[in-house]
């Protein structure tokens, strides 16, 4: 990727809420035209970094650019430069889309013969051009999700942040989600700022910051996070698993993980272990996988968590919900 | 990937635009036309909105009929409070129009809480658009719905039995207007802070019933015990009614004595129409300024 400068620079960066410190000093560079993830559990402040980038929050210290243009000082700058997409929906629910897109163009000063074009291309990319007309209200969650991106990016933003963009959709639509902004990045070389709960999306992200407790505590593209973990993932089932974890530590002196049937061994090299560990055991090996580590692993090791305990079901959403409320009541 | 072959010299020429970067020309959307955008699309979803408007315009128009002909007898020729051949529900009359524009300007301010609630105000707040032009362009719109429903009280007029006259209704809607935007940022101001709808509704009742009953809209300010005459000189709806009535009736002959019973008086002085004016004006202003640092305001 040709790497043209960074389009947000973050040095720094610190949020206290009252006693509550959200993001605790992060740094952070985002390549033009890269498609950036941001990973974290939640509560680890992706939202409120994410927040204090889109100008909608103040920070507490640091500094943060975008787009050239200093967050704090020059925020209507910013903002004519961003697009956002946020976790839950900001549509005008009584309006059309494309009397939503039209508010859209009007305020960021879309030129007058260039907005019904612009609208009708956006729609058209999110496939909304038959449904254009009608009241948002009547739209399903992935069609509200897909003109949320179509207006995000009608103004030709610098940077389209996006929170959580697929969260509650369904698979199929997820992946429309991703057609959509790939093409965007392809076609006009926004930068993407998203954040994310699922490991898939993550792998295809140009870069991930995996953000815990207010710090990154990783960054890079998902190949080296998972080169860092150094070495391989070797699952194997046994006859007996209990007796094949004793012995594998005995005699082999490796650490054991036992996971649903499962043992799991981190080792520097997965094809060499295998050999050893076949003579090593005198109980009978079922099956032997040898992987590279995956994010997930990389997550868990980092965060002491997996990130599939994050991910947002009804009760994770609800959670988060009385953790804004919460929040908000502190302001 | 949908469409990423097809590409048109729009999308080739924004390329070059991105690449551009930083230095890449951004229109500033202009004042006004950001108070405009604001003010279109509330006006946009209250056309849509049909039963708000009737909504706003049910308790006024019982308020005329109930209290109106019910009161008319009492207050009436000989009561002492007004002249001869002049009725209670004449006088009434702007008064309720008045009482039409208040509800209808605080409540239009339910639609930033409501916005809030469905996310749509977080559309306007990372808009490129100052805030004191969304100040601006909401109380602008919630003033016009207003006027709308106070032009329409206008048509009981003749059953009421109130002369109109073309410049006295002009000069009504001027004064009027102003009472609509400065109610409207009031409405603003408190409905900014508010983080529910049951929370503006309560907080809105507890302060227009007062602000409404004591403004001197429904009865004449003459006469009243102290402490009440005390307290409707503080309501600062007083100094908008009172100017409302006297244009009304000042441009089609009524007698002198029926307008005077419209003023506002301190002790024996009574206030002129343009200090009246200059009163509502100065408190328009300031709550539309304070509107506008609620909107500032970041977390």
């Amino acid at each position: 990727m040709a790497d043209q400068g960074d389009v947000i620079t973050v040095r720094g960066l610190v949020k206290r809420y009252g006693p509550v410190e959200a993001v605790r000093g992060i740094d952070l560079d985002v390549h033009r035209g890269e498609i950036f993830g941001f990973l974290g559990p939640n509560g680890a402040g992706k939202s409120t970094t994410i927040s204090i980038l889109c100008t909608l929050v103040d920070k507490t210290a640091g500094s943060a650019t975008v787009a050239g243009w200093d967050v704090a000082r020059h925020p209507q700058e910013v903002r004519s430069r961003i697009g956002l997409v946020f976790q839950d929906p900001s549509l005008d629910n009584q309006l059309t889309a494309r009397q939503n897109l039209y508010f859209h163009a009007l305020a960021y000063g879309v030129p007058r013969h260039q907005r019904s074009e612009r609208i009708r291309a956006a729609l058209e990319m999110v496939g909304l051009e038959d449904r254009a007309d009608v009241q948002v209200i009547t739209y399903s969650g992935g069609m509200k999700r897909r003109l949320e991106i179509a207006r995000g990016v009608l103004h030709h933003p610098e940077v389209l942040f996006l929170d959580e963009p697929t969260i509650g959709l369904d698979p199929q639509t997820r992946a429309t989600v991703w057609d959509h902004l790939r093409e965007i990045r392809a076609q006009t070389g926004t930068t993407i700022f998203m954040t994310t709960h699922y490991m898939e999306e993550a792998e295809w992200c140009d870069r991930i910051a995996v953000i815990d407790h207010g710090r990154i505590v990783a960054l890079g593209t998902p190949d080296e996070l998972k080169d860092q973990m150094g070495g391989d993932v070797v699952v194997v089932t046994t006859s007996d698993n209990q007796r094949a974890a004793e012995q594998i530590t005995s005699r082999m002196g490796a650490a054991v993980t036992s996971d649903d049937g499962t043992l799991r061994v981190d080792v520097p090299n997965g094809p060499e272990f295998v050999p050893q560990l076949v003579r090593a055991l005198d109980v009978e090996v079922k099956t032997v996988t040898v992987r590279r580590p995956s994010l997930d692993d990389v997550f868990l090791k980092l965060t002491g968590r997996a990130i599939r305990d994050e991910e947002v079901d009804s009760a994770g959403a609800l959670h988060r919900a009385m953790a804004q409320r919460w929040q908000g009541g502190r302001r | 990937m949908t469409n990423a072959t097809a590409s048109s010299p729009v999308v080739e020429q924004e390329a070059s635009a991105a690449a551009l970067g930083s230095t890449g020309i951004r229109v500033r959307v202009p004042f006004w036309q950001s108070v405009f955008i604001i003010w279109y699309r509330d006006i946009l979803r209250f056309t849509r909105d049909r039963a708000r408007l009737i909504g706003s315009l049910a308790q006024p128009i019982l308020f005329l009929v109930v209290f109106g002909v019910g009161l008319s007898s009492a207050f009436g020729a000989g009561s002492g409070v007004l002249p001869p051949h002049t009725t209670y529900l004449e006088f009434m009359f702007p008064g309720v129009i008045g009482m039409t524009v208040l509800m209808t300007s605080i409540f239009s301010a339910m639609q930033i809480v409501w916005d809030r609630e469905f996310g749509f105000l977080r559309e306007i707040l990372v808009a490129p658009i100052d805030r004191s032009a969304v100040a601006v362009g909401k109380a602008l719109s919630g003033a016009s719905q207003a006027m709308i429903g106070g032009i329409i009280m206008l048509i009981f007029a003749p059953i009421v039995g109130v002369r109109l006259s073309v410049l006295g209704v002009l000069e009504m809607l001027a004064l009027l207007l102003l009472l609509a935007v400065s109610l409207s940022a009031f409405g603003i101001a408190i409905a900014s802070r508010m983080k529910s709808m049951q929370g503006f509704q309560v907080v809105m009742n507890f302060l227009m019933m007062p602000m409404l009953f004591l403004s001197g809209a429904l009865f004449p300010l003459k006469g009243l015990p102290t402490w009440m005459a005390v307290l409707t000189r503080f309501d600062p709806v007083t100094y908008a009614i009172a100017p409302v009535r006297v244009s009304l009736f000042s441009n089609s002959g009524y007698p002198a004595p029926f307008i005077n019973a419209a003023q506002v008086t301190i002790g024996s002085y009574t206030l002129p129409l343009l200090l009246d004016v200059g009163i509502v004006a100065v408190i328009g202003v300031t709550v539309l300024g304070l509107a506008i640092a609620q909107l500032r305001k970041r977390d």
